[in-house]
């Protein structure tokens, strides 16, 4: 039985009348990376929040390291890294400062520190930025230095909210690629995300929350299994066709759904659904065949896209 | 405070400096420069006129006067920048408070560290003020060195009460107006550039309850050892130590609550 880092039993926030995380229950263990996939305002942020002792519990059992963050928050955060959503980098000091303080507030000596922070800016692919000011940095290279700023203290845990929410496609593989290789040399990530492609990536294990709640739990491959046949055919009508097309899509899938630009066939065999819309005498506009994804385990599981 | 909370606040206090050697130049201006127009305009310049023509209402040189109130009204200037700007930044604008919180230090950490940072500068501000005031021949040295502790008393009252108040601010945008209708007017009023028994009747009381008032008169009591009550009230010195020590006990636990309750949602 693998160690057991943070384990939540019925773990519940409150905002007054609302609930934002409603008696959930998981266990992440050491070394593997687990995800929190859901939509705005899910109660992912609020369970990181809750992990990294910044706030405090409603309701329920949480434990990380075994310890009860309501007891003793520091012990648990001299432990961890955290990345949060938004970044919040002292944009008065350099990179380097900016590393420097963290290690400083872990109580690390100097001479710790600064190999440290070579170690990371080579890491983070900032080496050459070392004394640059972080307001001019992009989005990506923040991202990464917040990254490495999490790290500064070798931390048992890495928390990650949102990593790569509001970065364009290039910054966001290479922070993907800096994850993974965390992940091969043995860290344990919680990675908070809204992008179903992310935590195909990244997460060995993932939680779909919906609503503050957990839908689902597996495996990415596993809950693509167990919630979305193997392919999907997406099929583009012309404008006003679709409504009357649907009727006739009977039996050529095992699931069906309808999304206000486009229908979604669920399919073990995606040339035989084809196959069946041509015997039909059916002509969308379009016909996609894809895998299935995460995507599609969100939408069976709640009825909904996941990005708004 | 426990030495581990000592510990962990020099750990902040420590990110503060590092911060200062790259910033320090903005703070020159307000700090040491501002200072010295006002000694050498008011003090220097008003003061020909003032005593010239006062007729021996005061029994010292109006510089002398004028430098003496400055010094508590410098500290006071000071303590509000330090618990305004700064601190909606830390929680709203750049938000570093929030990092802050992640990892072994508190919020406790931050009130406790960012005031003693400030309590340094300010030490070194009103250094360089006091040796100023001596070389415009305002004060002597000596009384001028005593009267930096209480003006750092009056800074430190005016930072943890304002850094309470700013934690309850939803924005940055009652900020100014706190220094347009408080501070301004205090900085006027309350005794730093006339005796407030010059003030209409019905302000003097409004005068005797703002904490200006309290720091200006302690510290011209210490700096101008002996002077009589053309100068400064009979109120006991006791008195405004006692309100200022309030002041400053009641700011800063608010100040760790307060953002405590405004970090750990």
């Amino acid at each position: 039985m693998t160690e057991s880092l943070v384990q939540a039993r019925g773990l519940t926030k409150r905002f007054g009348d609302f609930t934002a995380v409603d008696s959930i229950d998981f266990d992440i263990h050491k070394g593997e990376a687990f995800g929190f996939l859901g939509p705005n305002g899910a109660g992912k942020t609020s369970t990181m929040k809750m992990i990294t002792t910044v706030s405090p519990i409603t309701e329920g059992k949480l434990s990380v390291f075994g310890i009860d963050p309501n007891v003793d928050g520091r012990s648990i955060r001299q432990r961890i890294g955290v990345v949060p959503q938004e970044d919040n980098l002292d944009q008065e000091l350099t990179v380097a400062e900016n590393l420097y303080i963290y290690g400083r507030y872990h109580d690390m000596k100097k001479s710790e520190i600064n190999p440290r922070i070579e170690e990371l800016l080579e890491f983070a692919q900032l080496t050459e930025r070392k004394d640059s000011e972080v307001e001019p940095l992009s989005g990506g290279m923040k991202r990464r230095l917040t990254i490495a700023r999490a790290l500064i203290n070798n931390p048992d845990l890495i928390i990650l909210d949102e990593p790569t929410t509001g970065l364009d496609p290039q910054a966001r593989h290479l922070l993907w690629d800096r994850l993974y290789r965390l992940k091969q040399q043995g860290a344990t990530l919680i990675i908070t995300t809204h992008y179903m492609d992310e935590a195909e990536q990244l997460c060995d294990r993932l939680v779909v929350m919906d609503q503050g709640k957990i839908a689902a739990e597996g495996s990415p491959r596993q809950l693509i299994q167990r919630y979305a046949p193997r392919e999907v055919v997406e099929l583009r009508f012309e404008e006003g066709q679709k409504d009357e097309a649907v009727l006739r899509l009977d039996g050529l899938a095992s699931r069906s759904e309808v999304l206000a630009d486009r229908v979604l066939l669920y399919t073990d065999d995606a040339e035989a659904t084809q196959h069946g819309l041509h015997e039909r005498g059916m002509n969308p506009e379009q016909v996609l065949v894809r895998r299935s994804t995460l995507e599609d385990v969100f939408l069976r599981l709640t009825g909904r896209g996941l990005v708004d | 405070m426990t030495s581990s909370t000592l510990s962990r606040s020099l750990r902040y206090a420590e990110s503060e400096v590092i911060a200062y050697r790259r910033t320090w130049r903005g703070t020159v201006i307000t700090s040491f420069v501002n200072p010295v127009f006002f000694l050498a305009a008011m003090g220097a310049g008003l003061g020909a006129l003032v005593d010239e023509g006062s007729g021996q209402r005061l029994s010292i040189s109006y510089l002398a006067f004028v430098a003496s109130g400055l010094m508590a009204a410098n500290a006071m200037q000071n303590g509000a920048g330090d618990g305004s700007f700064p601190v909606m930044a830390g929680i709203l604008w750049r938000k570093n408070f929030h990092g802050t919180v992640t990892t072994p230090l508190g919020p406790k950490d931050i009130v406790w560290g960012r005031l003693i940072w400030g309590v340094g500068r300010l030490t070194f501000t009103l250094l360089v003020f006091a040796v100023i005031a001596f070389s415009f021949g305002a004060l002597e040295i000596g009384p001028a060195l005593a009267a930096i502790p209480p003006a750092i008393l009056t800074g430190v009252a005016f930072t943890t009460a304002i850094t309470a108040w700013t934690l309850t601010q939803k924005d940055g945008r009652s900020l100014s107006t706190l220094f347009r209708f408080l501070i301004v007017p205090m900085f006027l009023f309350s005794g730093t550039f006339f005796p407030i028994s010059q003030l209409p009747d019905w302000l003097e009381p409004v005068a005797y309850a703002t904490p200006l008032f309290h720091g200006v008169e302690l510290v011209r009591k210490i700096s101008l050892p002996g002077v009589d009550e053309s100068i400064v009230t009979s109120i006991s010195p006791w008195v405004h130590v006692a309100y200022l020590v309030v002041m400053s006990v009641a700011g800063l636990y608010l100040s760790i609550r307060l953002l405590d309750r405004r970090i750990r949602q």
